[in-house]
């Protein structure tokens, strides 16, 4: 979905005086399980590298001329085409549409179409669980040393965008896309609201949905591999 | 992801520790894999012995397609020569439409997860050389194949670029193409051979999540100058038209390298469970960043977080953190003969076979171990070696008749050295969801049986 012109990047100098405060707040909490960190903001993290080719690929073929500049194939798409094709939805709202539900809506809707594959409390069942109890949160982020912890969207989703763009599009499985935006908007907010994340009343919609802080913000760090010996 | 039902590795009682498989210097557990062995091996392994072995042929395939495979229950694998299906020839044949297979040659990828969110794993041992036909490519759907109209299908690429447009599938295969022999390897590949090693896996099971065709298409670079992309995009998001219309934020850079949008597959057109009428293909990167049926391009200036690119195929690490955008698949191998569940009918010469593949460009060199690490020699590739590509080795061995722990490694032309299991664990933890690219190793038992040793202790 289009999205006005970010902002500037973020300087250098901001973001190591984010990162120094970052770290002094960790250590003031007297934790410091998290010895690395990634950006918060999406804008933030950067290219990985991708392994570049030793040529690009381009066109193969002999040409009976110069090759045009444009070929001219294909069709200009209308305003009209593209906004009934971009569904996407970005960390910062961008593509949010108008709607809103809080989690006491949200429990109607989910008993009615996601019960069947994630369980009465979210929880799990045949599909992935979307929920981690509070009884059953593991402080840090432990994926990669505790087999088995399974990542849900309380303890491992970095946006709450993500949310609202995956259900409207994909869920439920049996029907994809069924669902109206305001049942969207309040079965996201009952997922927030299962996870802790935000109180049972609060109205999720195209404002207060990418402003939710989702405890897995932070967590996530570009790949940097990038081939020879190390092991990575 | 989930053993099928029908697999019967469970059901068997086959050591499932992530220490099950090894042995070869501890006794003890040793005996242990060799009991595991024995008691999952007995109706696919225990059924050849002294049998031909042809390399890819009849013994092979009824072997794993019938006892492991997804087809027919488990007592319905071949227990005795005498039980094998009788072949008896009806006269000479005479000119067909549509070929088909000889009728004892049944290959069949093992459906793993099975629905909607599902994946088949391509049988690695039934291949020759490094294509691997269309119908045996492996599947990973998140939200079922759709069945797409080639007449209706429009790729639309838009956001900032200068001129959005709509292409048809005619549109497409009017611009000049290009033809490429690349490997496509699921982020969730080696999963199983990593987390939880078991005597009784077939290289299918292990590593069955790749799969080469050779892809026809255009290059991405021409359609972006066709659309005129602006400066400033940086990432695009490709979305297919499946039901769920998934989607994955993919870098300009790769586009303007050698992304290409595909519609041949093999000499046809894509099959529908690989993307027809056409997909992205990002050679090298994981499986999932090739989106299938893809019928959205946007560019833009950040990446869309989608939910397949966080909450799944991103890389947990012991620092508490989890690797983002991990896309290029490092160098990896697996030894396809012997493997589970063939057994060696005698001892002397055999030839050790295998692929071998790297996300990075070109697989410089495989070493292959016969004496559970302590000595490697190299392995002859077999040419076309191919960047992005599986990559065939063969080395030809003497076996004495005792036991052996067989393995093979990589290394591409980026220097990169697959690394053993234990080396992987140890930057990535135990627990971590993707990319298990480590070494794998297989046991040769005193009677030519042959077991999955997991990571082997190298």
């Amino acid at each position: 979905m289009r999205r006005p012109a970010s902002p500037p990047p973020t300087s250098a100098l901001l973001a190591c005086a984010a990162l120094l405060a970052a770290v002094a707040a960790a250590g003031c909490r007297g934790g410091s399980d998290r010895p690395d960190h990634g950006p918060t903001d999406f804008r933030d993290f950067g290219v990985p590298p991708i392994a570049t080719s030793a040529e690009p690929l381009a066109p193969a073929s002999a040409s009976s001329g110069p090759l045009p500049s444009r070929f001219g194939f294909g069709r200009p798409a209308t305003a009209a085409r593209i906004d009934s094709e971009d569904i996407d939805v970005e960390p910062d709202g961008t593509g949010l549409p108008p709607g809103r539900g809080t989690a006491a809506q949200g429990a109607a809707v989910y008993s009615l179409h996601c019960v069947k594959c994630h369980g009465p409390s979210g929880t799990g069942g045949s599909a992935r669980p979307l929920v981690t109890e509070k009884s059953s949160r593991i402080r840090g982020f432990p994926f990669a040393r505790i087999p088995f912890y399974l990542p849900t969207v309380g303890t491992y989703w970095p946006y709450a965008s993500t949310l609202f763009d995956y259900v409207r599009k994909a869920m439920p499985q049996d029907a994809p896309g069924s669902l109206t935006d305001d049942q969207v908007y309040a079965v996201s907010a009952w997922i927030l609201w299962r996870n802790d994340i935000i109180s049972r009343d609060s109205v999720m919609d195209a404002t207060t949905l990418p402003g939710v802080v989702m405890p897995a913000r932070g967590r996530f760090v570009l790949d940097r591999r990038h081939g020879g010996p190390e092991v990575r | 992801m989930s053993r099928t039902g029908d697999s019967g590795e469970e059901d068997r009682g086959g050591p499932k520790s992530a220490h099950g498989a090894h042995g070869a210097a501890d006794g003890r557990s040793g005996s242990l894999s060799r009991r595991g062995f024995l008691a999952v091996g007995a109706v696919g392994a225990a059924a050849w012995a002294g049998s031909s072995l042809l390399p890819s042929g009849v013994d092979r395939v009824l072997g794993p397609s019938d006892a492991i495979g997804g087809r027919g229950s488990q007592g319905a694998g071949p227990t005795d020569p005498g039980d094998r299906p009788v072949f008896e020839p009806t006269g000479a044949g005479l000119p067909t439409p549509l070929g088909e297979r000889a009728p004892l040659e049944r290959p069949r990828r093992e459906v793993s997860l099975p629905g909607p969110n599902g994946s088949s794993l391509t049988p690695l041992e039934a291949l020759h050389g490094i294509i691997t036909p269309s119908d045996l490519h492996y599947e990973r759907h998140h939200s079922g194949i759709p069945f797409l109209d080639p007449h209706a299908y429009r790729l639309l690429i838009h956001g900032m670029v200068e001129r959005p447009t709509s292409f048809s599938l005619l549109d497409l295969a009017r611009f000049p193409a290009r033809t490429v022999i690349r490997f496509i390897e699921c982020g969730g590949n080696g999963m199983f051979g990593y987390r939880d090693p078991n005597p009784a896996m077939t290289p299918q099971r292990v590593a069955g999540l790749t799969s080469t065709s050779q892809w026809t298409g255009v290059p991405l670079s021409v359609l972006l100058r066709e659309v005129g992309v602006k400066p400033e995009a940086t990432w695009f998001l490709a979305e297919g038209d499946d039901p769920g219309h998934y989607a994955r934020s993919i870098p300009v850079a790769k586009a303007l390298d050698d992304a290409m949008i595909v519609y041949g597959q093999n000499g046809e057109a894509i099959r529908p469970e690989q993307g027809y009428p056409a997909r992205l293909l990002v050679p090298g990167f994981e499986g999932s960043a090739n989106v299938k049926w893809v019928r959205r391009i946007e560019l833009s200036d950040a990446p869309f977080m989608t939910r397949s690119e966080t909450s799944e195929y991103t890389d947990p690490l012991p620092t508490d953190t989890a690797r983002i955008f991990s896309l290029v698949m490092d160098a990896s191998s697996i030894i396809t003969f012997p493997a589970y569940p063939v057994t060696l009918p005698e001892k002397g010469w055999w030839e050790i076979s295998g692929l071998a593949w790297s996300g990075r460009g070109k697989i410089s060199r495989v070493e292959v171990t016969t004496d559970g690490g302590r000595t490697w020699s190299r392995a002859a590739l077999e040419t076309p070696v191919l960047p992005r590509c599986h990559t065939r080795f063969r080395y030809v061995w003497k076996w004495s008749g005792r036991r052996h722990l067989l393995a093979s490694r990589a290394v591409d032309e980026t220097g990169y050295v697959q690394p053993t299991r234990e080396a992987l664990m140890a930057v990535r933890g135990p627990a971590t969801m993707y990319h298990w690219n480590n070494v794998r190793a297989w046991n040769v038992w005193p009677d030519g049986g042959v077991s999955f040793a997991g990571g082997g202790d190298l």
